[in-house]
């Protein structure tokens, strides 16, 4: 009896164990199956990523279009999403009214569930002609003289991408700034008001130098979030690989680029290719999520560190 | 605003007031202070003089913290509090319209309970963190400001090798110092403590106390001390409270051997609850 | 106080306003045009027709529903179970030991690597297998995305039950594992809550079914065989250039965000005060 009852233990132990492996094999086949998918290509070596020419036909492939458009779009979500996820966040925290938080935060989870293919749907529809026609003629004929602001407008661009992005990122990147925020001790606020600041200084020389680990992990989360993002960048991209001046011309992503032409890939070394495509995101992103989980995770221990002061 | 002081009834002046004509820094004046709903300070009076220290002492809740907190206007950053009445800096009512909360906290400088230099900063931009927010650039005075401080509360010794490093890395009682010399580098008038020994152990408490004593010549100094025997060691007035209100005042010496009201007796020889 | 002081303390609160506008507007919009645009298609019609051809008339998402409900009971069928057992081991085993908090590291990673490089996943592991796009592929890339997410979040929630319950069970004299189940049985709100918030996130998935379940203008024939989803027609109608198309594509937006912000809205407004993430 005894016997069997531990048996038991053991059993239902092992059970989570195993499953809770998930997470280690999971991780070993993710580079594994993507490493050995893109065999074909990948003895090309470094060229895959440095090559500007991507044509399938000639079995030509460099994704340096589409790495540049991943890396371009993800900056312009994070230039305009990130000034506005730390307001947002510092509203949040510090300056609404109490009855207020519950009601906006409840606001910006909504937006953070929203399915991308619909951020995708509403750019194409909505957004995106107002770009065009409204937008994007101001700032060509007020900023023309840069050259990223040149060129045709088609509506679908690099900047279009970019700004849903921003728009996608908003909610991850202030809500997890926010819990940031307001993980500050009153102490460290009490301190700068002490000495004269006023609740702007009190935010800046306080709240958020002492958050900053916080906000830089919910910017990495972000950038992973913007790396990856697929579906609303497929559809607002103008999927073209080509490397412009110009945000306002289109152009493709790594992510838009696994998902418009898999479909139509023939031939073994074009899938090999594609495939190496998803190696690079897996690679970027799983680097901008470890640095992320392991800034918030020194957060963490240094909340628990000072609550035992 | 003098009209009320000299209204106030001349017994209950009398009971409040050490009998002297030294120079008052700050008086509080029918000070009743609430956090939401409950009422924290009853109708306090009470002067500060120039040139001492100051104790406040009592048992926790009745209103010390709130107290002190009431004399730099801290208490109001608290979501729902409320203050009546008037606390005046050389004559001049801290909530009153025309002096703004920042300007009143410039003058009367704080420490508290746990020490708090800001982490992501170095020891030396923790001193001079006040400085920076009023203006100043130049870097030789702040260089100035940096050594005489750290040595006004003695701590240049220990750390003028070490100014880079994070106000984070010192042990307790050095970061509490660091926190005066925060505190005095913007040269307040007066420098309110709250219970800026509670965290520490005996030695640097005793470190702490020396400092205060000695910073009197320049400052006028408030301290919240639930220490009994801290009060008579530095203080020159001590206040007793108790429920939100203030039941004596004296001259330190006064209040401990020969206390007038039968409750501050009780609480001085440990008869309390 | 400087004016200068001053002012740029008003700055700071008109900024971080601005922001919050700038942040709910865009919800807003898209809120408004989904139901204004979508709302003519839906009819009965909608619910039990097949995709129509282009530039025809009628028709529905009917066969769409249909795949989206198949994928998200498959992958829920095998991203629940494992999920909630691998949070039951970081909470009950895995506290005090290196493992568990390098799974519990490894899951917060997972769960934020692309969806559509999971979709590359199951497209070699199971796609070029059997040489077809099918409802099991499908199933598959959503429930691996599932598994970090729902293993955290149980995680969270096994560890939030008091460790008073834990001690009262063993003192008792019950075995670990009864114990284990009893906890589960204490946090089983807070465990329906992340079930149901990882159903909702995964029903909006769209990059993973581009390579798995693919799509598919008939009604559903099979696991081995691809099947239409609401996501990938959005997509599909949503970039095609035919007016009736586009229009089923948002009736097709207004169906699934009825779906994943019912879900979200609900469980949100139960559990009150609770964080979405980290």
């Amino acid at each position: 009896m005894k016997r069997r009852r531990s048996g038991a233990d053991t059993a239902f132990k092992s059970m989570t164990l195993i499953f809770a492996s998930s997470a280690v094999v999971l991780s070993l086949i993710y580079f594994f199956e993507l490493y050995y998918g893109s065999t074909l290509t990948l003895k090309s070596g470094i060229s895959f990523v440095t090559g500007s020419t991507w044509d399938p036909n000639n079995q030509v492939f460099g994704v340096l279009p589409m790495l540049y458009g991943s890396l371009v779009t993800s900056a312009i979500a994070l230039i305009i999403g990130v000034p506005i996820s730390l307001g947002v966040a510092i509203f949040l925290s510090e300056i609404s009214p109490q009855v207020l938080r519950s009601p906006i935060s409840f606001v910006v989870e909504m937006l953070a569930a929203v399915p991308s293919v619909i951020y995708g749907l509403w750019g194409l529809f909505v957004l995106a002609p107002i770009l065009r026609t409204n937008v994007y003629p101001i700032l060509e004929s007020r900023l023309g003289f840069l050259p990223i602001f040149q060129g045709t407008i088609y509506g679908v661009s690099v900047l279009t991408a970019g700004i849903v992005l921003a728009i996608m990122i908003i909610p991850m990147v202030a809500s997890i700034s926010r819990d940031a925020l307001l993980a500050v001790p009153d102490s460290q606020r009490e301190a700068a008001y002490a000495l004269g600041a006023t609740r702007s200084e009190v935010i800046r020389m306080s709240v958020l130098s002492y958050a900053r680990s916080g906000v830089f992990a919910s910017i990495f989360l972000g950038f992973g979030r913007a790396f990856g993002e697929t579906m609303a960048v497929t559809m607002l991209i103008g999927n073209t690989p080509l490397i412009s001046a110009s945000l306002l011309s289109p152009g493709y992503s790594l992510a838009a680029l696994v998902a418009s032409e898999f479909t139509e890939a023939t031939t073994q070394v074009y899938i090999s290719a594609l495939i190496e495509a998803g190696l690079v995101l897996l690679v970027v992103s799983f680097i901008a999520n470890v640095v992320a989980r392991l800034l918030i995770r020194r957060l963490i221990r240094s909340r628990e560190a000072a609550s035992y002061l | 605003m003098l009209e009320s002081v000299t209204s106030l009834d001349v017994e209950e002046r009398q009971r409040l007031e050490p009998h002297d004509a030294l120079e008052t820094k700050m008086e509080v004046v029918g000070l009743d202070a609430w956090y939401s709903t409950k009422q924290a300070l009853v109708d306090v009076n009470l002067n500060v003089r120039s040139n001492k220290v100051t104790a406040i002492i009592g048992p926790s809740g009745c209103g010390k913290s709130t107290l002190i907190r009431c004399l730099n206007r801290m208490h109001e950053l608290v979501p729902g509090s409320r203050v009546t009445g008037s606390v005046l800096l050389d004559g001049k009512n801290i909530y009153g319209s025309d002096l703004d909360a920042v300007d009143v906290r410039r003058r009367v400088g704080m420490v508290f309970q746990k020490p708090n230099p800001f982490p992501n900063m170095s020891i030396a931009d923790n001193v001079t963190a006040g400085l920076k927010l009023a203006g100043v650039k130049d870097e030789s005075s702040m260089k100035e400001v940096e050594r005489r401080t750290l040595e006004r509360v003695g701590l240049w010794d220990e750390v003028k090798d070490d100014l880079k490093r994070s106000g984070a890395s010192l042990s307790g009682g050095q970061q509490q110092r660091l926190c005066i010399a925060r505190a005095l580098a913007i040269e307040p008038e007066v420098l309110l403590m709250d219970e800026p020994c509670s965290a520490l152990d005996p030695t640097a408490t005793a470190k702490i106390e020396q400092l205060i004593t000695s910073l009197k010549q320049t400052y006028t100094v408030v301290i919240v001390t639930h220490n009994m025997q801290q009060a008579a060691r530095i203080a020159d007035y001590t206040a007793f409270m108790y429920l939100g209100k203030l039941i004596e005042y004296d001259e330190t010496t006064t209040l401990f051997e020969n206390p007038r009201q039968e409750l501050t007796e009780r609480y001085i020889t440990g008869k309390f609850g | 106080m400087k004016l200068r002081r001053v002012v740029s303390d008003k700055l700071w609160t008109v900024f971080t306003v601005v922001a919050l506008g700038l942040a709910i507007v865009p919800l807003l919009s898209i809120l408004f045009d989904i139901a204004s645009k979508g709302i003519s298609v839906i009819n009965l019609d909608f619910f039990t027709q097949l995709p129509p051809l282009a530039n025809a008339s009628g028709g529905g998402m009917g066969n769409a529903i249909q795949g989206t409900l198949l994928l998200v009971a498959l992958s829920s069928a095998i991203g629940l179970p494992i999920g909630l057992f691998s949070g039951v081991y970081i909470s009950e085993y895995g506290v005090t030991n290196r493992y568990g908090s390098a799974v519990r590291f490894l899951g917060d990673v997972l769960a934020g690597i692309p969806s559509i490089v999971t979709g590359v996943l199951a497209y070699t592991l199971i796609v070029l297998t059997f040489q077809s796009f099918s409802v099991l592929a499908g199933g598959v890339a959503l429930g691996t995305m599932m598994i970090p997410i729902v293993s955290n979040t149980t995680a969270e929630a096994l560890k939030s039950v008091p460790n008073s319950i834990r001690e009262a069970s063993i003192a008792l004299g019950i075995r670990k594992w009864r114990t284990s189940l009893l906890i589960m049985a204490n946090a089983k709100k807070a465990i329906a809550t992340a079930s149901l918030l990882a159903i909702a996130r995964i029903t909006g998935e769209t990059a993973p079914l581009i390579l798995t379940a693919g799509i598919s203008t008939l009604w559903f024939s099979g696991f081995n065989q691809p099947v239409g989803s609401l996501t990938y027609y959005i997509y599909y109608f949503g970039t095609s250039p035919y007016q009736n198309w586009q229009n089923m594509a948002w009736g097709a937006a207004l169906i699934l965000i009825a779906i994943v912000l019912g879900i979200n809205a609900a469980v949100r407004l139960i559990t009150r005060g609770k964080k979405a993430y980290a």
